[in-house]
């Protein structure tokens, strides 16, 4: 009876509490807020804006406005059209329409975020839970991995996985020679996976340490073993840092253009490529290169206004190294 | 399988081995594994002077990598990722059963980890179809590093089964890094001693080549210039963009605006900037040429205009999409300096800009120097911006770009190799600094 009117009490009075916390947050916000800085931030927001806005509105004027025109001259004389949508889709670049690119973008994007995520937890995961000698130093050295350029790493592992291992005279193995297989995208995903590995590593595992030690003792004492802790314990727990490494991974792969330059099949370029080679063909028709981009960033727009929240997340998790 | 009784507690195959913990055993332990060290050095030795055979065949044990990528390149792109997702989650399956179940006390787990400590790497190295006159050596070798493993792991310290355990979550990983990342970064440092096809040794020739060269100097410059401008410009607008959002209407929004370049790609920031410059004759259709001709000056070709201009042209584009990221980070860390320490400063008497420059910054330092390093990373290795705008003509070209120009277009391994590892010598002390900070970051733990 008491406990039950202390709660509501409780309650009540919390309610009150948090409504006036927000009435004063939003009276002391006020205060702070000024127009000077509000003018300001506006002129650095449109002029960050202006730049996509002009391509974008390009995108949808008729190809022959967008010759003799500037894009600004919408606004006195307006007249839109999708045509040139349908144009830059089925238009070809090298080998593959911008369609096809669209479609090995989500072929090559997919499992090369799946990956590097899968193994870089079981990595960071062996690296937070299970002592061994050495680790600090081992995980320091993962850690400076990242720093490798990519451009250092490219031409040696194209030429594993074309002509394969020769040590000496004696070849050991061969390549996978996959070069002539118009639609493998197996190279691809291998590279991606491994250059993705050591900030996956290092972001996971900053994650991944936080997570109380009584929990997987708990389990221990429970008679689970690594295997099971890991895959039913840590990873359900560790999914805030998975789900932003994600889509820092999505993003990253899908406007990744130097590894896909390297690695991709003629029949497997990926839609930064294919945009990127037409965008020489097209010369000076800006009508299409438009379009062309437009096609090509929707996807990452789309991921990066859905999940912003868990983007940012991530950024912030491994950007606040005190 | 078997019942661990408490009479069995204390065999063979219990966790807590009482083998390998004595001082005599330890040493036996050790001695053993650098005997079986040295067996594989010598096999790989061996293998190395043994005498090439013309034409050798592959074997392969009815499936491998191979053949399974290739199966998988002619499907429909759409139908390959849940396949190559399916047989990757097989593998891991297959992984996380054996670390659960392998360290177990027990006979039946005793066998389960030693077929497995044999069967992966023969397995792992069998998937890779060797020629024949190597098949030997390779199994050999598997074999080998299988038996030390397990031999390894039932005499550890921990208990059998511990080391079995790290070397399988491991493993993976450290496999992908040794293939992918250092193999390939020593290859290319040995390969920039070396000529265009990387047989003859040439010293230091490329090196000099990279500082002497037009084209190899233009793009050490101008990759210094990129390093230096980029995150520094970037972290001041996005700095003042983040102080100012603080204070301004709408601070969600504006967020979002300034944020959006950088979910764009390389590729898509420079066709909207290569249009924002475009220069033709007649009317405009570049904004920033039409507002020049607007105040009655000449079109200007932007990306043609040497020296430098061209370069600052590009930067801006990179500038663009860094700011964004640059501003998020430090709006957070901006947001999480204590307001007492602000109103102190104010009750002291401090302006705006002296409590920015004695609350704020020292507040936000950290974050600071994370968003530097990593927009000067980033600006070091830049490729897409370059090659989609420019090609590097017109002295615009950055380390990056050239080192893969230099291979694709004139096939020349040497210069590219040299390239690589002057990018590399750039990012070192970076490296250096934020692995030592880790390191201080590790011990206070």
């Amino acid at each position: 009876m008491s406990a039950t009117e202390a709660v509501v009490l409780d309650n009540r009075s919390k309610r009150q509490v948090a409504r006036d916390t927000r009435r004063n947050e939003a009276i002391a916000h006020k205060k702070l807020r000024s127009k000077g800085a509000t003018i300001a931030a506006v002129i650095i927001a449109v002029f960050w804006t202006i730049p996509t806005f002009g391509l974008f509105v390009t995108s949808f004027r008729p190809g022959a406005d967008t010759q003799s025109t500037g894009w600004w001259t919408v606004f006195t004389d307006p007249s839109f059209t999708l045509q040139n949508y349908a144009e830059a889709l089925t238009s070809g670049g090298t080998s593959t329409t911008l369609a096809a690119a669209f479609v090995n973008s989500l072929a090559i994007t997919i499992p090369a975020t799946v990956f590097p995520i899968v193994i870089a937890s079981m990595a960071a995961y062996a690296f937070a839970w299970i002592d061994f000698k050495g680790r600090n130093m081992l995980f320091i050295f993962v850690f400076a991995l990242q720093i490798v350029p990519l451009q250092m790493a490219l031409v040696p592992l194209l030429s594993l996985f074309s002509d394969g291992l020769t040590i000496g005279d004696v070849q050991v193995f061969p390549g996978f020679g996959l070069n002539d297989v118009n639609y493998s995208y197996a190279r691809v995903w291998i590279a991606h996976a491994i250059f993705a590995l050591p900030l996956a590593t290092f972001m996971l595992h900053n994650f991944i340490a936080e997570i109380p030690g009584d929990i997987v003792e708990a389990a221990r004492v429970d008679g689970a073993g690594h295997g099971q802790v890991f895959f039913r314990i840590i990873l359900p727990l560790a999914m805030p840092a998975i789900a932003s490494f994600a889509i820092f991974q999505f993003l990253w792969v899908w406007n990744d253009l130097l590894v896909a330059t390297i690695f991709a099949a003629p029949g497997a370029l990926p839609i930064t490529q294919a945009l990127n080679s037409l965008s020489g063909t097209w010369g000076n028709r800006w009508f299409l290169q438009s379009a062309g981009t437009f096609i090509s960033i929707i996807v990452p727009l789309i991921v990066f206004f859905s999940l912003q929240r868990f983007f940012v997340r991530g950024l912030l998790a491994g950007a606040t190294k005190g | 399988m078997s019942q661990a009784t408490v009479d069995r507690e204390a065999t063979t195959d219990s966790p807590v081995t009482t083998h390998g913990t004595d001082p005599k055993g330890r040493a036996i332990t050790r001695a053993v594994v650098i005997v079986g060290f040295v067996l594989v050095a010598a096999l790989l030795f061996m293998l190395i002077f043994s005498a090439p055979v013309e034409d050798p065949a592959r074997v392969t044990i009815g499936v491998s990598l191979n053949s399974y990528f290739l199966w998988l390149g002619n499907l429909h792109p759409l139908l390959q990722i849940p396949a190559v997702l399916l047989a990757f989650g097989v593998v891991v399956a297959i992984l996380l059963v054996l670390i659960e179940f392998a360290p177990r006390p027990g006979r039946g787990y005793f066998v389960m980890r030693l077929v497995a400590c044999l069967a992966i790497p023969v397995l792992a190295f069998m998937l890779l179809r060797p020629y024949a006159n190597a098949v030997l050596y390779v199994v050999a070798i598997a074999l080998l590093v299988g038996a030390l493993l397990f031999f390894a792991d039932y005499r550890s310290r921990q208990g059998a089964g511990y080391l079995f355990q790290l070397v399988l979550f491991m493993a993976p990983a450290a496999v992908m890094l040794l293939t992918g990342l250092i193999y390939p970064a020593i290859a290319t440092f040995v390969k920039s001693f070396f000529d265009k096809t990387g047989t003859d040794f040439v010293g230091l020739e490329n090196y000099v080549w990279v500082f002497t060269n037009p084209v190899g100097s233009a793009s050490v410059i101008n990759t210094l210039i990129w390093a230096i401008l980029a995150p520094v410009v970037s972290v001041v607008i996005g700095l003042a963009y983040a102080v100012f959002i603080d204070r301004a209407h709408g601070e969600k929004v504006l967020k979002v605006l300034v944020f959006m370049p950088v979910a764009i790609s390389f590729v898509g920031a420079g066709i909207i900037w290569k249009f924002m410059y475009d220069y033709r004759q007649g009317d405009q259709l570049g904004l920033l040429n039409a507002v020049v001709t607007l105040f009655g000056g000449d079109p200007v070709n932007w990306l043609a205009v040497k020296p430098i201009v061209n370069t600052l042209m590009l930067l801006v584009v990179f500038i663009w999409t860094q700011t964004g990221f640059a501003m998020v980070i430090l709006s957070a860390a901006i947001k999480a300096v204590p307001t007492e320490q602000i109103e102190a400063a104010e009750l002291d008497g401090a302006n705006a800009w002296e409590r920015f420059r004695n609350v704020t910054v020292p507040g936000i330092r950290s974050s600071l120097i994370v968003v530097l390093t990593t927009i000067t990373i980033a600006s070091l290795k830049v490729y897409d911006i370059v090659a989609v705008m420019t090609g590097g003509r017109d002295d615009t070209t950055v380390l990056g770009f050239e080192m893969v120009n230099q291979q694709q277009r004139f096939q020349s391994y040497g210069h590219s190799s040299a390239l690589a590892v002057v990018l590399f010598l750039f990012v070192l002390p970076l490296i250096v600094y934020n692995a030592r900070s880790l390191r201080k970051q590790r011990e206070i733990r």
